[in-house]
C-alpha cells in the first residue's frame, strides 16, 4: 500500500532555504579569492540563462521598430523610449480587457480551489479512515495528467453544458488541475495543528463542524493564505491550452492567448508585443518581490506534487 | 463509538465536493477518452464503434517516430534540467554575499505566465534580428543569420532549451532545500579530515541527495512528457514535424483535424505511458521512504 503520509514527513524535514538556520558558521565556508571569483562567475552564467529573455525582452520594448528590424544586431537600444508602452494600447485594443480577464480567471479559479481544498485537506490531515490514503494518492495522480490528453471529452463536456466560449470554460478545467498540489500543501500545513485541540473541543461538547469552523480554520489561516497565493500564481501562469481550445471570443481571452494572436502574424510589432508582455508579467513580479518568504516555503512543498 | 461514526460521516462530507469535482472534470473525461478511442467520432453527428481500428491505424512508422522523438526530447530536457539545476543549487548554496538576492532572481521563469516567457524566447530565436543569432554572428561563430526555428535540428534543440529554462528554477530551489537538509557535521567531519571541497561534494552531497535527485527526475519526467505550450507557441510541431511530440500530435489530430476518435486513441497511448511513470514514481518514493526508516 502506498503511504503518502510518510512522504509528508520527509517533505517537512526539508529546510526552507531562506531561513536563518542555514547561515554559514564554520571556517570551512571560507573561500580563497579564486574560489570566490569562480562562484560569482558561475552564478553570473546561471542567472544570465535565467534572466536573458527578460533582459532582451525589456530592451526590445525600448527599441524603435526601425532599429529592431535592422542588421547588424545591436544589443543596446539607441534612441530608446517607452513609446511602445503607449502605442500598444492602440494596436492591441483589447489589452486592458485581456489583463482583466487573466486576473478574473485566476481569481475565480483560486476561490473554487480553496472552497474545495480547505475541507478536503483538513479531512486528509486529521482523519484516517479506510480508503483515504488511496484517495490521496488518486488526487496526487491527477496532477500527473495534463489537460492536453483530456481535451476531447472536456471539449464535448463544455459544449454539453453550454459554456464553450465563456469564462467558465477556462476556469472550471483549469481549477481541477490546481487541486492536487493545493491539497498536498495545505494538508502538510494542517497536520501541524495539534490534534489535542480536537479532543479538547470534543470534551467541551463542540460538534465536528463547529470545531472545524471555529478552532481549525482560524489556526490554519496562514497556511490557507500561502495556498491561495500559490494557486493564484499557478492559475495566472498557466492560462493557455484551455483558453486556446475552449474559447474563441476575443473579449473573453486571457492575456497569453490574446497576445498569441499577435505572435502568429506575418509582421509582428515586436517592441509593442514585448511591452505588453512586460505589463502582463508585472503582477507576478510584484508577488515575487513582496511575498518571496512565503513563496519559497510554498514552492518547495508544492514541488512534491 | 458514536463519535467515530460521526467523524466518519464528517470526514467524507468534507471530501465529497473535491471528489465530485475531480470525478467530473478529470476521471470521467479519462474514461470517455478510452470510449471515444474505439469510435470514429468526428464533427459528424453519427458515431460508430470501430473496434481497434484507430489503434491499428496509428501504429505506423510515423507514430513510432513520434514516440521515439517524444522520449529523446524528454530525456535531453530532463537531463539538462537536473544538471543545470544541480549546478545552480550548489552555487546558490555557497556562503557568498548577495545569495538571497540570487535565489530570488532564479524564480521568474517559473512564476511569470509561461506563454509570455515563451514569446520572449521566440524573439531571441529570430534569425534576422534575434539576440542569439545576432551575438553568434558578432562574435564570429557563424557567418550568416541562423533562424533557429526554421530548421528541424535547431528547432528541436531550441524547444528543449526553452523547456529547460522553465523547468530549472523549480529543480534548483528543490535541490537547494535538499542540500541544506544534509547534516552539517558530516561536512565538518570531512573538512577536519582534510577532504577537499570537490571530494566532499562527490562523497557527501551527491550520495545524500540521491533520493531528491530521483524524486525530482521523476516529477520532471512527467511534467516534460506533458509539455505543450512551449512547442505549440514556438513551432506548432514544425518544421515538417521535427518538434512534434505525442502531446502535439494528439492536439493536431483531435483539435486541429477534428478527428476525435483517432485523437482519443493517441491520448490513450499517452495516458498509458503516464500511468507507468506514475506507478514508477509512487513505487520509488515508497522504496526511498522505507530506506529512510532503516
Amino acid at each position: 500500500m502506498m503511504n503518502p503520509s510518510r512522504r509528508a514527513t520527509r517533505v517537512l524535514t526539508l529546510v526552507n532555504p531562506f531561513s536563518k538556520r542555514a547561515q554559514p558558521s564554520a571556517m570551512m565556508d571560507r573561500y580563497s579569492w579564486y574560489e570566490i571569483v569562480l562562484i560569482y562567475l558561475g552564478i553570473f552564467v546561471f542567472l544570465f540563462f535565467m534572466l536573458a529573455p527578460f533582459l532582451e525582452g525589456f530592451l526590445v520594448s525600448l527599441k524603435p521598430l526601425s532599429q529592431l528590424f535592422s542588421t547588424p544586431y545591436s544589443f543596446w537600444p539607441e534612441n530608446g523610449s517607452f513609446e511602445a508602452y503607449v502605442t500598444m494600447w492602440e494596436r492591441i485594443p483589447y489589452f486592458a480587457i485581456y489583463i482583466f480577464n487573466s486576473l478574473l480567471i485566476a481569481t475565480v479559479a483560486t476561490l473554487i480551489v480553496l472552497a474545495l481544498v480547505v475541507p478536503a485537506a483538513y479531512a486528509f490531515a486529521r482523519f484516517s479512515f479506510r480508503g483515504m490514503p488511496l484517495l490521496l494518492g488518486a488526487f496526487l495522480a491527477v496532477s500527473m495528467f495534463s489537460g492536453a490528453v483530456l481535451l476531447i471529452p472536456l471539449f464535448r463536456l463544455m459544449r454539453t453544458l453550454g459554456i464553450l466560449n465563456t469564462y467558465w470554460a477556462m476556469i472550471i478545467p483549469g481549477a481541477a488541475f490546481l487541486i492536487p498540489s493545493a491539497i498536498w500543501l495545505l494538508r502538510t500545513y494542517m497536520m501541524r495543528i495539534p490534534p489535542e485541540l480536537n479532543e479538547a473541543a470534543y470534551m467541551d461538547g463542540a460538534s465536528q463542524f463547529y470545531t472545524f469552523r471555529r478552532v481549525i480554520l482560524p489556526l490554519a489561516r496562514p497556511g490557507i493564505i500561502v495556498v491561495a497565493i500559490m494557486t493564484f500564481i499557478g492559475a495566472y501562469a498557466q492560462q493557455f491550452i484551455f483558453a486556446l481550445t475552449f474559447n474563441s471570443k476575443t473579449e473573453f481571452m486571457p492575456l497569453p492567448v490574446g497576445l498569441f494572436a499577435f505572435f502568429g502574424r506575418q509582421e509582428v510589432i515586436w517592441n509593442e508585443l514585448m511591452a505588453a508582455s512586460f505589463v502582463g508579467i508585472a503582477p507576478a513580479l510584484v508577488i515575487i518581490f513582496f511575498l518571496q518568504r512565503y513563496l519559497v516555503g510554498g514552492l518547495t512543498a508544492g514541488a512534491i506534487k | 463509538m458514536t463519535q467515530s461514526r460521526a467523524a466518519w460521516y464528517f470526514a467524507w462530507a468534507l471530501l465529497a465536493p473535491a471528489i465530485i469535482y475531480v470525478l467530473v472534470i478529470v476521471a470521467w473525461p479519462l474514461v470517455e477518452t478510452v470510449r471515444l478511442s474505439f469510435t470514429d467520432a468526428s464533427l459528424r453527428k453519427t458515431v460508430n464503434y470501430v473496434g481497434w481500428e484507430n489503434y491499428t491505424r496509428i501504429f505506423d512508422r510515423d507514430f513510432a517516430e513520434i514516440i521515439l522523438r517524444t522520449f529523446s526530447w524528454t530525456f535531453f530536457s530532463v537531463l539538462l534540467k537536473m544538471v543545470i539545476g544541480m549546478f545552480g543549487a550548489v552555487l546558490l548554496n555557497c556562503a557568498v554575499p548577495g545569495r538571497n538576492l540570487f535565489r530570488i532572481l532564479t524564480m521568474p521563469p517559473w512564476i511569470v505566465p509561461m506563454a509570455i516567457g515563451i514569446f520572449m524566447w521566440g524573439w531571441m530565436y529570430n534569425g534576422q534580428f534575434g539576440m542569439i543569432s545576432g551575438l553568434l554572428q558578432r562574435f564570429g561563430f557563424v557567418d550568416g543569420p541562423v533562424a533557429f526555428l526554421a530548421y528541424g535540428n535547431t528547432a528541436y534543440w531550441a524547444t528543449i532549451v526553452t523547456d529547460v529554462w522553465i523547468g530549472v528554477p523549480m529543480v534548483t530551489i528543490y535541490f537547494l532545500a535538499a542540500i541544506q537538509a544534509i547534516p552539517r557535521d558530516l561536512y565538518e567531519a570531512a573538512w577536519t579530515d582534510g577532504a577537499s571541497r570537490w571530494y566532499r561534494f562527490r562523497r557527501i552531497t551527491v550520495p545524500l541527495m540521491a533520493p531528491a535527485i530521483i524524486t525530482m527526475s521523476m516529477l520532471s519526467l512527467i511534467a516534460t512528457f506533458n509539455s505543450f505550450d512551449i512547442i505549440w507557441i514556438l513551432t506548432q510541431g514544425g518544421p515538417s514535424g521535427s518538434t512534434t511530440t505525442m502531446i502535439i500530435d494528439t492536439y493536431q489530430t483531435a483539435i486541429g483535424s477534428k478527428k476525435y476518435g483517432q485523437g482519443a486513441a493517441r491520448a490513450v497511448v499517452i495516458c498509458i505511458f503516464l500511468s507507468l511513470f506514475c506507478l514508477a514514481y509512487f513505487r520509488m518514493t515508497r522504496k526511498l521512504s522505507r530506506q529512510e526508516k532503516v
